[in-house]
């Protein structure tokens, strides 16, 4: 889609604020509706979106396929430990009281770290799924759809 | 007001659906179940169901719409034509619609507090959330901290469906270029 400029413009505008309404979905999870999963979304499709429009092999540099399989197997990895965490302040699997000498602050920490956990393996699955849907066929131009 | 934004809402859930049904053109049935599902969304913010309405609209209009198209460069653009019409379709349909219709009558009305759902666990969980996790969204509260191990297996099955993708059509081999995926043929 290189000749639509105004597709480019809008979308070089959009993309930024698209990835930091992302951030804000993830991190005021706790008090308006939102968390991991849907901020994701959110930061996957500005992914998409720019590899829409740029092209998927200049998607492809600039965010690392490498890198997103990583990320999507950290946030799994991080939302198990955080499990494994409260073993050690002696609570169940998962148990956030346990996480922090005080209950409550314990599952603040707790909910906001396995949201985190979730919104990076959301992200890097949703835009590597795209990645490798994409990486399938060559350029398509306009008039053959 | 409320009834009307409801009635406009579900009329075109209804006419979007059967626009799907009916067209043979897979581009056009792909742009309709994006909005769909962005009607599908307008109707979860109705129901105040906010969390739900973000999701389906990253993921249902959004991403789901993009991977469809990816698809669609892979295949044909049209679905072969059917001729005549097959009853035991029908009515299998028919009768499972009517049985869901009639299941509907003995529904506890839309937000009654005494439905069942409300009475098990739902009133620790919103004593819960406010006494002991003092945060203000419960649905941040019960999806991470109360159903922990369920957000967990989500995340575990998001996962494996990236492994069995990756495994699948993650890399392009050259013996690919021969055989497998092509360009798609021109339409006339």
């Amino acid at each position: 889609m290189r000749h639509h400029l105004v597709l480019r413009v809008v979308s070089k505008l959009l993309i930024p604020f698209i990835i930091l309404y992302g951030l804000y979905v993830q991190f005021h999870g706790d008090f308006s509706p939102g968390g991991g999963f849907q901020a994701g979304a959110l930061v996957a499709a500005a992914i998409i979106l720019y590899a829409l429009i740029f092209g998927v092999d200049r998607a492809r540099r600039v965010f690392n396929p490498a890198v997103l399989t990583v990320m999507a197997a950290a946030g799994v990895l991080l939302f198990a430990l955080v499990g494994y965490a409260a073993f050690i302040g002696g609570g169940n699997y998962l148990d956030y009281d346990y996480l922090l000498p005080n209950d409550t602050t314990g599952q603040h920490v707790g909910i906001i770290t396995v949201e985190f956990g979730v919104g990076l393996t959301v992200t890097a699955v949703m835009a590597l799924v795209f990645f490798a849907y994409a990486g399938r066929t060559d350029e398509i131009d306009d008039e053959d759809w | 007001m409320e009834m009307f934004v409801d009635m406009v809402l579900m009329g075109l859930l209804g006419i979007t659906a059967i626009a799907i049904v009916f067209t043979r053109h897979l581009f056009t049935a792909t742009m309709l179940s994006g909005a769909y599902s962005l009607t599908c969304a307008a109707l979860f913010v109705k129901l105040d169901a906010v969390d739900v309405a973000l999701t389906e609209a990253a993921i249902g209009a959004g991403i789901s719409t993009v991977l469809l198209l990816g698809t669609l460069t892979l295949t044909r653009r049209r679905e072969k034509a059917h001729k005549g019409f097959s009853w035991p379709p029908f009515v299998v349909v028919a009768v499972t619609g009517a049985l869901l219709l009639y299941g509907t009558v003995d529904m506890p009305a839309f937000g009654d507090p005494n439905s069942p759902g409300m009475l098990h666990v739902v009133p620790e969980y919103i004593a819960g959330t406010r006494d002991d996790i003092q945060i203000p969204n419960i649905v941040t509260a019960i999806l991470a901290s109360y159903r922990g191990f369920d957000t967990l297996g989500e995340a575990v099955v998001i996962f494996t469906a990236l492994i069995g993708v990756l495994l699948m059509i993650g890399r392009r081999r050259p013996d690919d270029e021969e055989s497998g995926t092509r360009r798609p043929e021109r339409r006339p």
